[in-house]
């Protein structure tokens, strides 16, 4: 075990790199601005390597600990540490910045120092989500992420971009003000104490749990997005620049899932089997519903939003069938969208920097003109579509598979996704990628530039590595995953 | 240790081809592409050869590779299951693909994708060789996945043609809806066996044989055999590769992809896939009579019915397109009759005359400058001497003549049936036999329209003006690819990498069902390997009592009945399209019901249209106008957005802003909360 505050300096590097960037201020530094941001994230993400390499997979608890008295009064503490199922996410997290940074390098040129800026601190205060193993402080990072994104849609966006980031900010402040209310129960409960951990092993009557639980599902169902709530999505999405979308779908929307795991799982495990018909009920409607709206968008951004949706439609749903595969399966989805639909929306990017559309009507033929992208866009709406050999099929494979113990119809659903999905990623790509050249717009395009490619590229090789061999992602999960089964299987009512 | 080194390399040689044709496809001069992807392949051939003289030793493989994924109690790993069975399948794959490749040179030397087309062949012989190599359900499923990607690649080819790329779309998401039911049948294995290896399955699977499930909680009607339920999920995506009825839908369409491909991918590989898949789990199949009713029918239905397809068809592919999906029926009915080593059997004489048609039919397409109509062929067997005796040689196979290697397969297909005694099999007996005059009659149509008779070809009124439409989608699809041979100017033969191939396939298509009938379906050759319960499934037990070895069984067929409609489904065909050509026009006329409904394929196609993907694009328009932006968002989220504004355009009116309302307010609060004090009090 390292002997250095890892954890703090994941959080705390990149926001700091993120004042020193915004330091720089005005356009006139901007290739300073890009230059140390590019650094600030490089290092970040250097830093948290070790976290995987020095990660013991055999310890199911937190590793990586600190433990430090922030408002002694309210006993709330500096209180960090990742197990097996947050680790994964501090280093994707940091990865995803890199990919952001190289993402907004020529793309972005009005007020760069304060675009990389905001990605930096969004960084930091998502790793500090991953990593709180105290209430307020989780809360405190999990409200703080809600500004930069706030700002990154409102200024750099798109023409209806304040529609979108109030809808963005109001939906999420909703949820997470039921969010606070449930904190503050159970600092009352137990006796004065926001260790989360401490809150895994209070006990608590069914009632409370009940309620307790709907007031972690309407705060984390929002961030998922779970159905019916899911509806700020797509607007954020098509509102966001390119690299506000890969952090949405990348890491964003982790947050929530990973809310179910460290919150309403292990505090409510009662209440978590007794509401699971819901969460499973509502997790099938993303993916069988919102697959069909996907089908029929016509805005590619809109589309990747919804298949988002519809595949986090798995990961709610592998976490309540309260198995190993479930729940690794949907880690697993979880990490792999965040490589694939950072992907699909960085390839959508590609062709709104030349052609300042995402109307799948205005495209066609673009593999004339773009055979590298056509290639790569290729990989990536076949991972979306879950094709083996890609991360896609691993988690919906053990979902699906895991699905079938649990109740075959459940299966039924969930693997219907296998062919609306291949329906609404292969249409999207043959209405923009196949065909004769559509227009002047394509006519003129021309093919990725280096930078694009190397960006393309290093997802490509995550995808298929992690579609090839798994395995790696998964040992360090188990031991955590098994520990919190057993834990859920313990009734609380006493 | 020395031969698991060989088996890695067996896939890994044509990897490394596809990557080398395919990473550096724009940069690499067209020579390096094709030699790296030959190279791979002929070394994959000669290691499957070395590999099957070992097996023919008895050395047997079973092991793994790498371990992909743990997870809970289940392990998932990459590894080779290499017997008699895999062996043949890696014989004939590699074999074909090499031809292929070879073949490749000559047909797609104008086109600017060459590099590119090496690249997919390659990765597809890659795929193919991992699914038939696999000890395991996951990386069957791995293979079976891999190898649809690149039939989806190689179908829309050419990129540009709309008929192309809408094909290989409906290809890929046809076999998705059976991929749907492999996942599920899958997902059943490993829930109750906890394994997905297949040989801990097979040693599981007789344990529960009794073991029912219950689709609907506590209802009695609901309850069904697990072992019925595993195995028709598991052939629904059977269904699917092996393009059976409903799900052939797919593979007319494919033929959209340039020829060499159809050859190898939609003729004797990949669409052989779902037979091997049911024969490697014939410890499964066996377990449910159930299931193997279901077989049959859905193969006795394809044998029959998409042969009456082949009828119609004027399109040279299509013709030999709808011969391949009534084949694939052939071979689902022989699983279905337990007869498992003859399906097999029949895959492998299949593949190498149909691979030898395909490859033939695309010579002749050169030959003709890319027109496929056959009504605009006729006496090409005085231009095209070498394709003209090849493509005969693959008709009579197909056709079964005795002594040829489709005779020995498919004759032993109809006996089996004969013998077998599941529900379905009457009618299974009647479709094969109904079937084979129908086979021999259009494959003697297309044969007799090609090669014989009235040159056809290079009339001022050629290609291009058909007043006869037979196939809409023929007419759009061929629109850049259609050249057809000018007036006068006469086809010619095709350089040797086109004929080298069609000869060393005809070899195999004549010899290899009398040299491979004895050991192959009647001797010892597939035992420990494919399983029958000779008490339920007797047919084979039977079928064995009967073989007198190959000359025998060659001599005695002379006299039977389906050498006799072979017989007279070539002398038909002849009289009708050789003597009297007016009657086939006479009788379209006549049954012009029967000819529409052959014409539009019973309708498949215009159901799907309108039923699945037209359904679907409605039900998500629905579900999205409907449920998103109206109810969710117009209703819930902005209308709550507007009640908080009328709550405060409301509240707003207390908040005059003149001191006496606020005065009065302030008074009657005081009034109300004392009244409250003091009664408390």
């Amino acid at each position: 075990m390292s002997t250095y505050p890892l954890l703090s300096l994941a959080i705390w590097i990149p926001i700091f790199a993120g004042l020193v960037v915004l330091s720089i201020g005005s356009d006139r530094n901007a290739p300073l601005a890009r230059m140390l941001s590019l650094v600030g994230a490089v290092a970040a993400f250097l830093i948290t390597i070790p976290l995987w390499t020095g990660f013991d997979v055999a310890n199911g608890g937190m590793q990586f600990v600190e433990l430090g008295s922030w408002i002694p009064r309210f006993n709330i503490n500096y209180h960090l540490g990742v197990d097996g199922i947050s680790m994964l996410f501090v280093v994707l997290n940091a990865f995803v910045t890199i990919i952001v940074v190289a993402a907004g390098w020529e793309v972005i040129q009005t007020k760069v120092a304060q675009y990389n800026a905001a990605f930096l601190i969004m960084s930091g205060l998502m790793n500090g989500i991953f990593t709180s193993l105290d209430g307020v402080l989780f809360y405190v990072f999990f409200e703080a992420s809600l500004i930069p994104m706030y700002l990154i849609i409102g200024v750099w966006g798109g023409p209806n971009r304040v529609y979108a980031a109030f809808k963005f900010f109001l939906y999420t402040l909703f949820g997470s003000l039921l969010f606070l209310i449930a904190l503050m129960y159970l600092f009352i409960q137990s006796g004065g104490s926001f260790s989360i951990l401490e809150w895994h092993k209070l006990p608590i009557g069914l009632g409370a749990q009940v309620w307790l639980f709907l007031a972690f599902l309407v705060a984390f169902a929002v961030k998922v997005p779970m159905w019916p709530v899911h509806t700020w999505l797509p607007d954020a999405h098509v509102e966001a620049p390119t690299g506000g979308s890969i952090v949405l779908a990348a890491i964003a929307l982790k947050l929530g899932a990973y809310g179910f795991l460290r919150f309403s799982l292990p505090i409510l495990p009662d209440a978590s089997h007794e509401l699971s018909g819901l969460v499973v009920a509502l997790s099938l409607i993303a993916v069988v519903y919102i697959g069909f709206v996907a089908l029929v968008q016509e805005d590619m951004k809109k589309l990747v939003a919804y298949s988002s949706i519809a595949h986090m439609g798995f990961v709610t749903l592998g976490f309540f069938m309260f198995s190993p595969m479930g729940i690794e399966g949907a880690l697993v989805q979880m990490v792999s969208h965040g490589f694939v639909s950072g992907a699909m929306f960085f390839c959508i990017g590609v062709m709104y920097d030349r052609v300042h559309s995402r109307q799948i009507a205005d495209y066609g033929g673009v593999v004339n003109k773009m055979p590298k992208f056509a290639a790569l866009f290729m990989l990536f709406t076949m991972a979306n579509a879950g094709l083996p050999a890609t991360s896609g099929f691993v988690g919906e494979f053990m979902v699906i598979l895991g699905a079938v113990k649990f109740n075959f119809w459940v299966a039924f659903a969930a693997a219907s996704s296998m062919v609306i999905g291949a329906a609404y990623s292969l249409w999207m790509y043959k209405r923009v990628i196949f065909g004769d050249v559509a227009n002047h717009h394509v006519e003129e395009l021309s093919d990725i530039n280096m930078r694009e490619f190397a960006i393309l590229g290093t997802l490509a090789i995550a995808t298929l590595w992690m579609g090839l061999y798994p395995q790696p992602f998964t040992e360090v999960m188990h031991a955590s995953v098994n520990d919190l089964l057993r834990h859920v299987a313990i009734s609380k009512i006493q | 240790m020395e031969m698991q080194k060989l088996y890695l390399l067996v896939p890994m040689a044509p990897l490394l081809g596809a990557m080398i044709a395919g990473l550096f496809c724009r940069v690499i001069p067209r020579w390096v592409a094709h030699t790296a992807t030959i190279a791979g392949v002929a070394i994959a051939f000669i290691a499957s050869i070395i590999i099957f003289k070992d097996v023919l030793a008895g050395n047997t493989y079973n092991g793994t590779v790498y371990t992909w994924l743990t997870s809970g109690d289940y392990r998932f790993e990459v590894g080779f299951l290499i017997d008699t069975l895999t062996t043949t399948m890696m014989l004939v794959v590699t074999f074909v693909s090499l031809m292929v490749h070879i073949y490749t040179i000559g047909y797609m030397q104008e086109d600017p994708g060459y590099n590119r087309f090496f690249s997919y062949i390659s990765l597809f012989t890659f795929s193919m060789l991992m699914l038939v190599m696999s000890n395991n359900f996951m990386q069957l499923f791995f293979g079976w996945e891999a190898v649809g990607l690149v039939s989806y690649l190689l179908i829309g080819f050419w990129y540009t043609r709309p008929t192309a790329i809408f094909a290989n779309m409906k290809a890929f998401l046809v076999n998705r809806v059976g991929d749907f039911g492999f996942i599920l049948g899958i997902g059943l294995v490993l829930a109750y066996t906890g394994s997905l290896d297949y040989a801990t399955v097979f040693e599981k699977a007789p344990g529960l044989a009794d073991t029912t499930i219950n689709l609907f909680a506590g209802r009695e009607w609901a309850t069904v055999s697990l072992m019925t339920a595993t195995c028709i999920c598991l052939f629904i995506g059977a269904m699917g590769k092996s393009a059976q009825v409903p799900l052939h839908v797919w593979l007319p369409d494919s033929m959209e992809g340039p020829t060499p491909i159809s050859a190898l991918i939609h003729a004797a590989t990949m669409v052989t896939a779902g037979i091997f898949m049911v024969a490697r789990m014939s410890p499964l199949f066996e377990l449910s009579t159930t299931a193997l009713s279901f077989v049959i029918v859905i193969g006795a239905i394809t044998a029959l019915f998409m042969g009456f397809l082949g009828i119609i068809q004027n399109d040279i592919k299509r013709v030999v397109a709808y011969s391949t999906l009534s084949q694939l029926g052939y071979m689902t009915v022989a699983l279905g009759a337990s007869a498992y080593s003859v399906a097999i059997f029949h895959l492998m004489t299949h593949a190498f005359f149909k691979a030898l048609l395909f490859l033939g039919a695309g010579s002749v397409i050169i030959g003709m400058h890319h027109d496929q109509d056959i009504r605009n062929m006729g006496g090409l067997r005085k231009y095209m001497p070498i394709t003209w005796i090849t493509s005969l040689i693959g008709s009579l196979a197909l056709i079964g003549t005795p002594f040829m290697s489709g005779f020995y397969s498919k004759d032993s297909i109809i006996e089996a049936v004969a013998l077998s005694h599941i529900p379905g099999a009457g009618f299974a007996y009647f479709a094969v036999l109904a079937g084979v005059f129908v086979t021999a009659f259009y494959s003697f149509r297309m044969y007799f329209l090609v090669f014989h008779g009235e040159e056809r070809f290079g009339k001022a009124d050629d290609a291009h003006h058909h007043e006869h439409h037979g196939d809409h989608d023929d007419e759009e699809s061929s629109h850049d690819h259609h050249h057809g041979l000018a007036p006068g100017q006469k086809p010619h033969e095709t350089p040797w990498v086109v004929t080298l191939p069609l000869v060393l396939l005809a070899i195999p298509s004549v010899v290899i069902g009398f040299v491979g009938i004895g050991p192959m379906v009647f001797g010892d050759y597939f035992k420990g390997v494919i399983f029958i319960d000779h008490h339920a499934h007797p047919a084979m037990e039977h079928l064995s009592e009967h073989f007198h070895g190959a000359v025998a069984m060659g001599v005695h067929s002379l006299t039977s009945l389906p050498f006799i409609l072979a017989l007279s489904g070539v002398v038909v065909s002849w009289f009708f399209y050789m003597k009297r050509p007016d009657i086939p026009a006479a009788i379209q006329r006549r049954f012009s019901a029967v000819h529409a409904l052959l014409e539009n394929k019973y309708y498949f196609d215009k159901f799907n249209e309108v039923v699945f993907a037209g359904g679907a694009r409605l039900l998500g328009k629905v579900l999205w106008r409907g449920g998103d932006v109206a109810i969710i968002d117009g209703l819930i989220v902005n209308g709550s957005a507007k009640l908080v504004g009328w709550i405060a355009s409301v509240t707003r009116l207390f908040q005059t802003g003149y001191v006496y309302h606020y005065a009065f307010t302030m008074i009657i609060g005081v009034f109300v909360l004392m009244t409250l004090w003091i009664n408390r009090a």
